[in-house]
């Protein structure tokens, strides 16, 4: 089991979902966050106070998959997400120690909803 | 319409009357914030402010060119097609008039100018370009609003023709509901339209909106009276009457096709009854008035259902609700006017086809104005955002502001060095706006 977690472009989430459920990965967790990717950064006035916006509003994903839809994950996201331009995000995959669904109590594997047909 | 004061030669002010115009003057300045709470609620967060903007930089650019000649245009004797220049630059505009000081009607009818450039806005909100917009209605409002107004209003051939428009459901729906389906034609669809689904941001806005044009549609209406009177009274009344009955057919179609009566549903039946109601508000009695809201309702409802899975993106159904609401409006309007309730003439056949005439000659006449006044912009700035603007939200790079920042993570920059630094720092984006 992996965690993958993503952060990407808010404007870009209605299509990494789609492609996602698509692809039968329907667990997801989603947040919307702020951070900093080394994109230029956003200048806005107001009044006469000039500022640059250190942060730009992002969305996370929040993944649990089994190994055999990890790549698949990770490929969708990678291909739905991108513009080309910095500030596209990260894919971050971490190892799973243990995994519970609440509802039965089920463990690891059949825990977590894209379930290997 | 009774034209207050245009060719008085000697002041005779009626009091009542002024008093009233000059709160209604007030009620139809409210509609342009109406309006821009009821756009902005529509479309997505990323572009509520540039919305927002449109209707209110109509205040600014419309205020002027109305004051400085559209008012000429439309209520300078002139000929058939246009006034003249006797009213220019507000000469022989004071503080005398027949009814009403002229300087009280210039505002008036200066109000309704502006929301009518407002209303074209929410056709083609999410992806054009600001200054395109400021340029396109500044020289729309002169030369499709001015002139129109005239043939109805201000003594020109619709007028002389024998055509009611009451309170603008001609000159200011139709003419904006026409010209914003051009508009949204020439500039196209949203890249994401059809792609994915584009929902309303905040909803309560637009039932505020809603609820604030209804308020500045007393004014609108029960000014057009132009006296404080009966006729005043009914077209208030009917301007209650007839959205409501929109609001009970539009809710019963909602329960029979989706089983649910939903928000944005009844604020969009709220300015179709309106909008209806608006030709025929001080000349009909109150009864049709309901009636002229129930009819109303069934092509503004089909047209806006199928609008939605459509491939034509008037993003927020200009024509639909102001448009076709006009339409059926202008055209009732020739069978319920009645001599008993303020009409010079009762509903005839021949009133019919009169109305019928006055729609097609609107609906030509925007459409045609309204293709070459956009191609004529176009050569001057692109009328469209280009990508990147538009996939982030049109906010920050048209405006430099978000509507809904939380005001942390922003990084002071020395007045010394920031026109500098915003010029770097936006780099491509600098010349979006």
């Amino acid at each position: 089991m992996k965690l993958i977690t993503a952060v990407i472009r808010k404007e870009r989430l209605n299509y990494v979902l789609t492609e996602l459920f698509e692809n039968g990965i329907h667990g997801i967790t989603v947040t919307q966050v702020q951070g900093h990717g080394g994109e230029t950064e956003k200048v806005e006035t107001y009044r006469g106070l000039t500022v640059k916006m250190g942060l730009t509003e992002k969305i996370r994903l929040d993944i649990g998959v089994t190994e055999p839809f990890v790549d698949k994950t990770v490929d969708v996201i990678l291909q739905t997400a991108r513009t080309g331009d910095v500030g596209d995000g990260k894919i971050f995959v971490l190892p799973v120690e243990k995994v519970y669904r609440i509802r039965t109590g089920e463990e690891d594997a059949e825990a977590v909803t894209p379930v290997l047909n | 319409m009774v034209i207050g004061n245009a060719f008085a030669q000697e002041s005779t002010l009626d009091p009542a009357a002024t008093a009233w115009i000059l709160v209604s003057t007030a009620f139809v300045f409210l509609m342009v914030i109406g309006l821009a709470f009821f756009y902005g609620g529509l479309v997505r967060r990323k572009n509520a402010l540039n919305t927002m903007m449109m209707s209110f930089v109509s205040l600014g650019v419309v205020g002027l060119t109305w004051s400085l000649l559209g008012y000429s245009f439309a209520y300078d004797v002139g000929n058939w097609f246009v006034g003249g220049f006797k009213f220019a630059f507000l000469n022989h505009v004071g503080l005398t008039g027949d009814g009403v000081p002229a300087i009280l009607d210039l505002a008036f009818q200066g109000a309704f100018a502006i929301i009518t450039a407002a209303l074209i806005s929410g056709a083609v909100v999410e992806r054009m370009r600001f200054s395109a917009f400021m340029l396109f209605i500044a020289l729309w409002s002169l030369v499709i609003y001015g002139p129109l107004a005239h043939w109805v209003w201000g003594g020109g051939f619709l007028s002389t023709l024998g055509a009611i428009d009451f309170a603008g459901g001609t000159v200011v729906h139709i003419n904006a509901g026409v010209a914003a389906l051009v508009l949204a034609l020439m500039i196209g669809k949203r890249r994401d339209y059809g792609k994915k689904a584009m929902l309303p941001h905040q909803v309560p806005f637009t039932l505020l909106g809603a609820g604030l044009l209804w308020f500045g549609w007393f004014g609108f209406n029960g000014g057009s009276a132009y006296a404080a009177d009966g006729i005043a009274s009914l077209a208030l009344a009917n301007t209650l009457l007839a959205p409501a009955a929109t609001i009970v057919i539009w809710a019963i179609i909602d329960l029979f096709r989706v089983g649910k009566v939903t928000a944005v549903g009844l604020a969009t039946a709220v300015i179709v009854g309106l909008v209806a109601i608006t030709p025929a508000a001080g000349v009909v009695s109150p009864l049709a008035a309901i009636i002229i809201g129930l009819i109303a309702t069934f092509p503004s409802y089909a047209f806006i259902t199928w609008r939605g899975n459509s491939s034509l993106d008037d993003s927020l159904d200009v024509f639909g609700a102001h448009g076709l609401g006009g339409i059926s409006g202008a055209l009732l309007t020739g069978v319920f006017v009645s001599t008993a309730w303020g009409g010079e003439v009762s509903g005839s056949f021949n009133q019919f086809i009169i109305q019928l005439v006055a729609v097609g000659v609107a609906i030509v006449f925007s459409a045609l104005g309204t293709f070459i006044i956009a191609r004529i912009v176009g050569l001057f700035v692109p009328l469209r955002a280009e990508e990147k603007p538009e996939e982030q939200g049109l906010d920050v790079p048209m405006h430099g502001e978000e509507a809904y920042g939380d005001g942390e993570g922003a990084l002071l920059i020395p007045i010394s060095t920031s026109t500098k630094a915003a010029q770097v720092a936006t780099g491509n984006l600098e010349n979006q706006s």
